[in-house]
């Protein structure tokens, strides 16, 4: 539930942005939130909605969301694998030995003006 | 409608929040004052270990507390008849977790000058807190053995953060199915590096392993 907070750090970035770029409203702005980063999109879409209407900068403003999958690195077997089927353990060759590759981000990657 | 402009960012959300929090630890460090972030589960015996830590350390070193609550003081209260050490209260304005920024706001109503540990007592949640880096130089959570020993599995980003992980109510470990060393195991997935206490906040047993812990960290960061 601390998609509320993480939607006043958005709104902080992109208003620092438009104003560098002189920019007086912003009509989308592109997300790519990792699978396991515990941000749940439709509550991040829904705190957004809430938010950004209240800026004149983001009023109507979308908000799209791009899903990273997540995956893991194997240092057991050099391999890689989807973190959510499989878990800390490689199901290649049974190492615990393993670290996430991506899919805990919480990114802006960009914004229309 | 006319063109749209696409103007590329690709910015970590939380990169502000964790430039805030290295500016915080360096000054921390330069005034010697220890920061630790406490967190768990609502309930799993923050304030009653803390009273009991602080009660020990006392008379060796001066400490203060600010306990982060979405909406009461009880905790400050609690904290401040039971040890007499001050403490004050944040409010989060419903958010919940602290950042680094809130947590600077705290620390700007202590006297810094006559603290050598602040402790900061996080809003119970295994979530969100993890996100967000507080400035602090050490976390710490407590894991009560109600909430069972795979919560390390369950949490990972939690316990990843953690240096310490301090097991709480001991004194009902034959009521649950609760496997220590399982725990242990699960811990080190998830931090090879992190130290497991096992207590009794309700006793007292094994505070004082944490707070032999507490106190050598404290003058170590005083003193490298
Ligand atoms: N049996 C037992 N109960 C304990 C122990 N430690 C704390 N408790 C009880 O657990 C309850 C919650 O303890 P607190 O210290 O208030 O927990 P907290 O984590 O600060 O709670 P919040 O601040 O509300 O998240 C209280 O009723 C305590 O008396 C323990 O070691 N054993
Ligand atoms: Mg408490
Ligand atoms: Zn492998």
């Amino acid at each position: 539930m601390h998609e509320l907070g993480i939607v006043f750090y958005i709104i902080r970035d992109v208003k620092q942005v438009a104003e560098e770029n002189h920019v007086g409203h912003v009509s989308n702005v592109v997300m790519d939130i990792g699978e396991v980063s515990t941000v749940i999109p439709e509550y991040l879409t829904d705190c957004w909605r809430w938010a950004a209407d209240r800026e004149e900068l983001l009023k109507g403003c979308g908000l799209k969301v791009n899903v990273i999958p997540a995956v893991t690195h194997c240092d057991g077997c050099g391999q890689d694998y989807g973190t959510v089927q499989h878990g800390k353990i490689c199901p290649h060759c049974g190492s615990e030995n393993t670290w996430l590759l991506r899919g805990n981000e919480v990114e802006i990657k960009e914004i229309e003006v | 409608m006319d063109g749209v402009r696409v103007i590329e960012i690709k910015k970590s959300v939380f990169a502000d929040n964790d430039r805030d929090a290295e500016a915080l630890r360096a000054e921390l460090k330069q005034r010697g004052v220890y920061l630790l972030n406490l967190m768990s589960s609502p309930g799993s015996g923050k304030t009653t270990t803390l009273i009991r830590t602080i009660n020990l350390l006392k008379d060796k070193i001066r400490i203060a507390v600010m306990e982060a609550d979405i909406d009461s003081d009880v905790d400050a209260v609690k904290i401040r008849e039971a040890t007499g050490i001050p403490s004050i209260q944040l409010h989060t304005g419903g958010m919940c977790h602290l950042d680094a920024e809130m947590t600077r706001q705290g620390l700007d109503n202590i006297a810094l000058a006559d603290a050598d540990l602040v402790v900061l007592e996080n809003v119970g949640n295994l979530v969100c807190p993890a996100e967000f880096d507080t400035g602090a130089v050490c976390n710490a959570m407590i894991l009560s053995v109600p909430e069972g020993d795979d919560k390390p599995l369950k949490y990972p980003l939690m316990f990843s953060v953690c240096d310490v992980v301090v097991i709480n109510k001991m004194d009902v470990l034959p009521y649950f199915d609760f496997d220590l060393e399982r725990c242990r195991e699960y811990v080190r997935l998830r931090n090879p590096k992190a130290r497991v206490i096992p207590v009794c906040a309700k006793t007292g047993e094994g505070v004082d392993a944490f707070a032999a812990w507490l106190l050598e960290e404290v003058r170590k960061w005083k003193e490298e």
